[in-house]
């Protein structure tokens, strides 16, 4: 009983949450440009999307900027997670205390402020005024990912390493960051997840011929989304969800190969 | 395991990128770089241009003419054709951003309409071209309004209450006020614009909402009963559910242009130049009226249309009849008293 | 775990010329005015802040965010313990699915909230089929606070679990061998412990709700401006940068100051700290 309320619980909220996304799949078919009215089933969109020079040049840069800078923004904020909590307190608690700026600023103010930047240093506006702004505001979520984690490590096994022989740089490798791989995961999802879908700060920081979706879609807005995208954001769904059933099918099997061995072992 | 995932992931990854890299040419073609409002083209005009004249075209898209405004100001961007709205473009030559036209360049410039030559903005024809124009009004559900609709008093009357869609636009919506009371929507009048503010203060309960992209889709759905819209939108919309009618309301009301200007900081001004005669090509402009919707200021384009598109009102109404209807002007530091009474109308 | 502190430096760096460059900037623009005779300094802009209707605005701001980060974490605490919980399955697989709605457009998921909301949305019409009463949140706070829970949960969600994955289990034995029940347990042992999470989560969710403009703009339906629109407008359409910089600095003063309090809190409830 108290497992199925569990569950339930869990339905809930993804229900919540996957909801509007069902929606915009079912708006893809839909053979009417207007979301108001359903004008029938229809597959032209998805015909039309691959055709759109524009959305696939958005898409492009869309996931090579979040990839690129899901991956910096989680090592240079795993480091330096590792390094603030090993600072003294006063140091400590001031770059903590900057980092949230990016955070809690405006978006609009955080992508102002850094085109600003780029036009007094003189550089050229596109794909790398871009990336280093993505790696800004992206590196900030993972140190509060990464953060309590290791707030939660026991300093004594991280010793206990060293009294054993081990190099510190070994010990770091195989007893601190197994511990605070989830926090680093958690960032780096974070990261990724925040990159694909920025607007205000990518429209500042970005240059002639470099767009991403959400400016591509964001400058639909005043005459209505062209369904379009819609079919782009049905087909992207689709393709992680498959990605994550295969990956998953994978992963069980490998656990059951091994337990298999164990037990051949045993 | 974790290898495993990686080395998936990695796979990916490396897959898109080459996917992506490998279709960009990179001989030494002259590049244009034209920026221009979402989804206001059909892509195929681009296609035809860059083959027709081996010229590679790089094309982006922005929002609202503020987000334009402060990419070209800024120098951030550097861009070849732009596409900004009469205001925008008065302020862009006031601040000495654009660069002059040469017709002679144009000679497709003999098909818009001369109505629609000498406007207020570019009093000289110097600096800009028009690509598509429209007007205001209010677009209305003929099943849920048991009255003509001709004034723009309907967005006051309390029997509409929930029922009102207003536009989510410091200009567009006190424009339309001021108009309502008569004066001018460019006044920087004090007392007109308090008169105004007191007025939309006044309608404020009234309002379902104060909405600008999602207006059509929702008036499409029936959610009320009257929206202050553009008339290209209104086209649209029209064609989707056959219940709602337009009407540009016998006070007057605003009359706007978006057209192709050259900034001064564009590298490739002939190009530029030949961009624009393209689009003005009657084939051309007329792919871009039938794609997009909007009305098209190109006397040959215009008469390809379906007969109903160039036929309605809505759509082409009457010019004599549009005398009453103002074009923004650009008003410098005075905007702020626009801002300051759209803040005090919303904020509260 | 000292002198580690070194492999922080790049990122330090990369603080120095990106985050703390551009907010000098900021502050440059929010302490001065453009007049005829050239930039000067001035106080003007902060003055012109504490006129009523931009407190009005303020305090709103912060009050839905408030009401939208209480109730992430409600519907967040019980979802990440459920999916941190021994018994649950797929742990990776459910934190990613979590995810994945964020990483479809924003723009597109908030219209898809009106199209379920509308007055003659898809839920609507649903309930009325059902002869249920119909609901009108659409533009009204109700609706607002709903589209930042939607938007910001799964950031409470994910610290949270993050931390509470990884408390040591036999911590949890113990104190119900000595008898406490589970709610004590919850309350002495597991709930303190996963602190960190917590206040991870409730930084993510309030400072972004704090400053959202676009979900005020379209659930809202634009009658309740929130403190993000209020410096978009002063950003792109009067262009008054300076104003704009005032509003984000007494902003970014005030959720300092809380956040100070807040860890503050948390270092009283860890008894010095576990660094």
């Amino acid at each position: 009983m108290r497992n199925f309320l569990k569950r339930f619980y869990v339905f809930l909220i993804f229900l919540f949450l996957y909801a509007p996304i069902f929606v915009l799949m079912a708006y893809s078919f839909n053979s009417s440009r207007s979301r108001g009215t359903w004008g029938g089933f229809t597959l032209k969109w998805y015909r039309e999307l691959f055709r759109d020079r524009e959305i696939m040049i958005s898409l492009k840069y869309t996931i090579i900027i979040a990839v690129l800078a899901a991956i910096i923004a989680t090592i240079l904020g795993t480091a330096a997670a590792i390094g603030i909590s090993s600072m003294r307190k006063f140091p400590r608690s001031l770059v903590m205390n900057i980092s949230y700026l990016p955070v809690l600023n405006p978006d609009i103010i955080t992508g102002v402020s850094l085109m600003i930047l780029f036009i007094f240093s003189n550089m050229n506006f596109g794909f790398t005024t871009m990336l280093i702004a993505h790696i800004t505001f992206n590196t900030p979520y993972v140190i509060l990912s990464v953060m309590p984690k290791i707030k939660q490590l026991d300093a004594n096994i991280y010793e206990a390493a060293l009294d054993l022989g081990a190099t510190p740089s070994y010990a770091f490798w195989k007893v601190i960051l197994p511990q605070i791989m989830p926090g680093i995961v958690t960032g780096c999802i974070l990261a990724f997840t925040l990159s694909i879908d920025d607007f205000v700060i990518s429209f500042f920081t970005t240059g002639v011929g470099v767009p991403n979706l959400s400016i591509t879609v964001f400058s639909m807005a005043r005459r209505g989304v062209n369904p379009k995208i819609n079919a782009l954001s049905t087909l992207m769904f689709l393709s992680v969800l498959a990605l994550l059933i295969v990956v998953n099918l994978r992963m069980s099997r490998d656990i059951k190969a091994k337990r298999e061995k164990e037990s051949v072992s045993i | 395991m974790k290898k495993k995932v990686m080395t998936i992931a990695v796979f990916i990854f490396v897959v898109f990128a080459s996917l992506f890299t490998g279709c960009g040419d990179s001989t030494d073609k002259v590049t244009l770089n034209v920026y221009n409002w979402g989804d206001y083209i059909d892509e195929e005009v681009i296609r035809d241009f860059e083959k027709t004249y081996n010229i590679r075209v790089n094309y982006d898209t922005f929002a609202t003419n503020e987000e334009m405004y402060v990419k070209v100001k800024s120098g951030s961007s550097k861009y070849d054709v732009l596409f900004p709205s009469d205001y925008m473009i008065e302020r862009m030559i006031e601040e000495d951003l654009l660069h002059k036209i040469n017709l002679d360049n144009i000679p497709n410039y003999k098909y818009i309409e001369p109505h629609f030559k000498n406007l207020d903005f570019d009093p000289n024809n110097e600096y800009s071209v028009p690509y598509f124009w429209g007007t205001m009004g209010i677009l209305y559900n003929k099943t849920m309004v048991d009255e003509p609709i001709n004034s723009w008093t309907v967005l006051w009357d309390e029997k509409y209450e929930d029922n009102i869609f207003m536009l989510d636009s410091q200009r567009d919506s006190i424009g339309i006020t001021l108009k309502m009371l008569g004066y001018s929507l460019n006044t920087v009048n004090e007392k007109e614009l308090e008169e105004a503010k007191e007025a939309l203060i006044e309608q404020r309960p009234l309002v379902l909402a104060y909405v600008i992209d999602e207006v059509m889709d929702k008036m499409i759905a029936d959610e009320a009963a009257l929206a202050v819209v553009w008339s290209g939108d209104a086209t649209a919309a029209m064609r989707e559910n056959d219940d709602l009618d337009y009407v540009i309301p016998k006070e007057g009301s605003n009359l706007w242009f978006d057209s192709m200007v050259i900034p001064k900081n564009s590298t490739h001004k002939e190009e530029a130049e030949l961009f624009i005669n393209y689009m003005c090509e009657t084939d051309v402009a007329f792919k871009n009226a039938d794609y997009v919707g909007y009305s098209t200021p190109h006397i040959e384009a215009r008469k390809r249309l379906e007969p109903e598109i160039r036929d309605s009102v809505v759509a082409y109404p009457n010019l004599e009849d549009l005398t009453d209807c103002e074009i923004f002007h650009h008003l410098g530091e005075d905007l702020k008293l626009y801002d300051r009474a759209w803040t005090d109308i919303t904020a509260r | 775990m000292d002198k580690k502190s070194f492999i922080a430096y790049p990122y330090v760096v990369w603080m120095v010329l990106f985050i703390i460059v551009p907010i000098l900037l900021v502050f440059y623009y929010g302490f001065t005015v453009e007049t005829s005779a050239g930039v000067q300094f001035s106080l003007e802009n902060f003055k012109r802040f504490f006129e009523p209707v931009y407190l009005v605005v303020l305090l709103r701001s912060f009050g839905l965010a408030a009401i939208s980060t209480i109730i992430c974490l409600l519907l967040g605490y019980p979802l990440a313990m459920i999916l941190a919980g021994k018994d649950f399955k797929r742990k990776n697989v459910m934190l990613l699915l979590l995810m994945v709605p964020m990483w479809m457009n924003f723009l597109l998921r908030t219209y898809a909230w009106l199209t379920l909301l509308e007055k003659k949305g898809i839920i609507n019409n649903f309930l009325s089929m059902l002869n249920l009463p119909t609901i009108n949140i659409i533009y009204t706070t109700k609706a607002v606070v709903l589209g930042m829970v939607y938007n910001f949960l799964p950031f409470m969600v994910l610290p949270i679990y993050t931390v509470l994955s990884k408390i040591d289990k036999s911590v949890i034995e113990a104190a119900e061998d000595l008898g406490a029940n589970s709610l004590t347990t919850f309350k002495k042992v597991i709930f303190p412990l996963s602190l960190p999470g917590v206040i991870s989560g409730i930084t993510m969710v309030f400072m972004p709700a704090v400053t959202t403009f676009i979900i005020s703009r379209l659930l809202g339906g634009g009658h309740y401006k929130l403190i993000g629109n209020l410096i978009e407008q002063q950003f792109l359409s009067v262009y008054d940068w300076n104003f704009g910089s005032a509003i984000s600095i007494i902003m970014m003063i005030i959720i300092l100051i809380s956040m100070a309090v807040l860890s503050k809190y948390e270092q009283i409830r860890e008894g010095g700290g576990l660094l």
